[in-house]
């Protein structure tokens, strides 16, 4: 006899739909609204300002002018290439997929840390949504909220949260133990010691949770296509589709484009906070060098 | 915090310190951690009974306030547990803890956490300094847990650091100094606080030998000023002779003795602390003021501060000096070497023979 895990799924997916469609429409629709508001923004200024933009973003976050100057010049062979409205799309969708990751999975992930319980549950979830293959999550997704990006979204949602809780978690527990004793025995609350410390020293692993997040959806760019997502993923399945070898590279090339931009960016922003520290050190150093002699007198 | 139980300041506590009960008792304390753990790590089996493993074993104690005490013993003789279940960062599994009259293991969570931030601070071996806070903003933690507000925190860490030796380098990261300063820092962020009782488990032991010294000289001019009721681990019994009033000898999870260092020496309880007395290096933790006889008659009458026998040419040490430093005097002919106190009050006196006496090893004498 064959147990039908399938059939039972498939009919919990009927019955949602029969009774919470009205529920999934409205996210639906919540979801479209802000991904039009993020694509007119992008859409609808200047190429050159948004490339300054993105530009001046890679440059407060790594402090790099190779990665400033690179950033502008491959945006611009995006525009070069005719793919600037697709592209925006695409980065207003990831945008927005990344923000609703990065909601669920942080704050998941910093309850993990703190609760054995709560992680020993939330691991074997995670397992499931990361190995699960995507178009399996695509299928009832299209079933919820129809064609277009949201489904796209949604699945990407699934797919990229597993990494923002994992690192977060990771983040905190791997915390010197010393350290916690340390917050503890000068009577911290649990709720300091976790905007003080533990926050603080996981910045570095939850900054490469985000970048994770950021990589995975967009690696889902090409996949929600399939479902009309439209953007770059669109540009490609039509360059497949219609075996267009050029167009199907061009949107390729910049999918790429913006892949390394944002994954560039996220890693640098990730060791800010030891450039930052750094500095602020050096600052001092050369201070209390200026004042040794005074000290010297004083003491 | 308005709320926070009023302190005597440091200056009543004076004389009363010697009449008044224990400032901290300790009475039965055990500790069994669950096996669970211990089992899986493959620990040897002492006494674990199926409900898991006794790291701390009926262990009962006092300390006054003022004293050094110190806990001494080997690795895993469960030094760490005992220093923690003092603030609760570990529960104790029985036996009772009493720090000025309070009931420490019934304290509520809102009191706990002011007991800890007030009464009694806590210094690490691995200094447990937070690596993203400046020197100041370390030091200042425990006042910003306690809502102090900014300006006011700032000053008090300044003035600790200063206290420290580290003043001119408040804004400094933790990585940017060496082991010793950063245990300087540790011990500013105890002192910060103004809790009157000090954890310290093995706070330099993992520094170098000649910054080891330096910080138990630092502990000690310290501890002159500030008077502190500190618990001391180490597993070294040099360190243990040189700061503490009281060391206890704990051996698997047991007090195996508790005394002076001169109690220690003179009589081992057993033959496990006769093994490490045999090591230790008697001219240079002996003091003076441990093996001084009575103070003589005439210097005792003269009145503190006022050289007593003026004309005679009395030599003068103080208490605290070790008997490597006595030789030289002896050795130069004076027969006699008065003992005086902090204040210049005369305790007692020392002889060649006295000296010779303490430094042979108890087996020696008896043969005699
Ligand atoms: N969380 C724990 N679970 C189980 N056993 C523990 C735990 N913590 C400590 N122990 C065991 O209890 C015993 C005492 O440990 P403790 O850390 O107090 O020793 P210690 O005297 O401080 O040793 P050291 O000098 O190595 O720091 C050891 O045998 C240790 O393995
Ligand atoms: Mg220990």
């Amino acid at each position: 006899m064959r147990f039908n895990i399938g059939d039972w799924f498939a009919s919990v997916i009927d019955w949602m739909l029969a009774n919470v469609g009205w529920f999934f429409d409205g996210v639906a629709w919540l979801v479209s609204q802000i991904v039009g508001a993020v694509e007119i923004v992008l859409i609808g200024l200047h190429p050159f300002l948004i490339i300054a933009l993105l530009a001046g973003a890679a440059l407060a976050l790594t402090r790099s002018l190779g990665l400033t100057l690179f950033s502008a010049a491959a945006f611009a062979v995006i525009v070069a290439m005719g793919l600037w409205v697709e592209s925006m799309s695409t980065l207003a969708v990831v945008l927005v997929s990344v923000m609703f990751s990065l909601a669920i999975g942080i704050p998941l992930g910093i309850w993990a840390a703190l609760n054995n319980t709560v992680s020993a549950v939330v691991r074997p979830v995670l397992d499931l949504m990361q190995a699960m293959p995507v178009f399996v999550y695509l299928i009832p997704a299209v079933f919820f909220f129809g064609v277009g990006m949201v489904p796209g979204i949604a699945a990407t949602i699934v797919f990229a949260v597993p990494p923002a809780v994992r690192l977060t978690e990771l983040g905190i527990r791997k915390l010197d133990l010393e350290l916690l004793e340390a917050a503890m025995a000068f009577g911290a609350k649990k709720g300091l010691i976790l905007k003080d410390v533990q926050l603080p020293l996981a910045f570095s692993s939850i900054m490469a949770g985000v970048n994770q997040v950021i990589m995975l959806a967009l690696s889902m760019v090409v996949v929600a296509g399939l479902v009309g997502a439209g953007g770059l993923g669109g540009v490609v399945v039509q360059g497949v589709a219609q075996l267009d070898t050029a167009r199907g590279f061009e949107g390729g090339l910049a999918v790429v484009i913006l892949a390394v931009y944002l994954d560039r960016v996220t890693s640098g922003a990730r060791s800010l906070g030891d450039v930052l520290r750094s500095r602020r050190a050096k600052k001092e150093q050369r201070a209390a060098a200026a004042t040794a002699p005074v000290a010297a007198a004083a003491g | 915090m308005s709320a926070a139980p009023v302190k005597a300041p440091a200056g009543d506590r004076g004389d009363a310190m010697n009449t008044e009960g224990p400032f901290i008792r300790v009475d039965h304390l055990t500790k069994v951690y669950s096996l669970g753990k211990s089992a899986r790590l493959g620990l040897p089996g002492r006494r674990s009974q199926a409900k898991g493993f006794t790291a701390v074993d009926d262990v009962s104690f006092d300390v006054k306030r003022g004293q050094i005490f110190v806990i001494m013993g080997l690795s895993g003789s469960g030094k760490s547990t005992i220093i923690r279940m003092l603030n609760r960062l570990i529960d104790a599994s029985d036996g009772s803890i009493t720090v000025d009259g309070r009931d420490v293991r019934s304290l509520p969570p809102a009191q706990l956490r002011a007991y800890r931030n007030q009464t009694i601070n806590m210094v690490f071996q691995h200094f447990g300094l937070f690596p993203h806070k400046s020197l100041i903003d370390n030091v200042a933690f425990g006042l910003k847990v306690r809502g102090v507000d900014r300006a006011t925190r700032e000053a008090k860490a300044a003035e600790a650091l200063t206290l420290v030796g580290l003043g001119d380098r408040i804004h400094a990261m933790p990585d940017q100094l060496s082991g010793g300063m950063k245990q300087r820092v540790g011990l500013a962020r105890a002192l910060a606080t103004d809790a009157e009782i000090l954890l310290m488990d093995e706070p330099f032991s993992a520094l170098d030998p000649l910054i080891r010294k330096d910080m138990q000289e630092l502990l000690v001019k310290l501890q002159r000023n500030f008077k502190k009721t500190i618990v001391f681990v180490t597993h070294d019994l040099n360190e243990a002779m040189y700061l503490g009033d009281r060391i206890m000898v704990m051996k698997q999870g047991r007090n195996v003795q508790t005394g002076t260092a001169l109690d220690l020496l003179e009589a081992p309880a057993d033959p496990y602390i006769e093994e490490f007395v045999a090591e230790v290096d008697r001219s240079k933790v002996l003091t003076a003021g441990m093996i001084s006889k009575d103070p003589d008659p005439g210097m005792a009458a003269a009145a503190p501060g006022v050289p007593a026998r003026s004309g005679h040419d009395a030599v003068r040490v103080s208490e605290a000096t070790v008997l490597t430093e006595l030789l030289p005097l002896l050795a130069a002919g004076t027969e006699r070497v008065e003992v005086v106190d902090e204040h210049g009050t005369p305790v007692g006196h020392v002889t060649a023979e006295t000296v010779l006496a303490a430094l042979a090893p108890k087996e020696y004498s008896h043969a005699l």
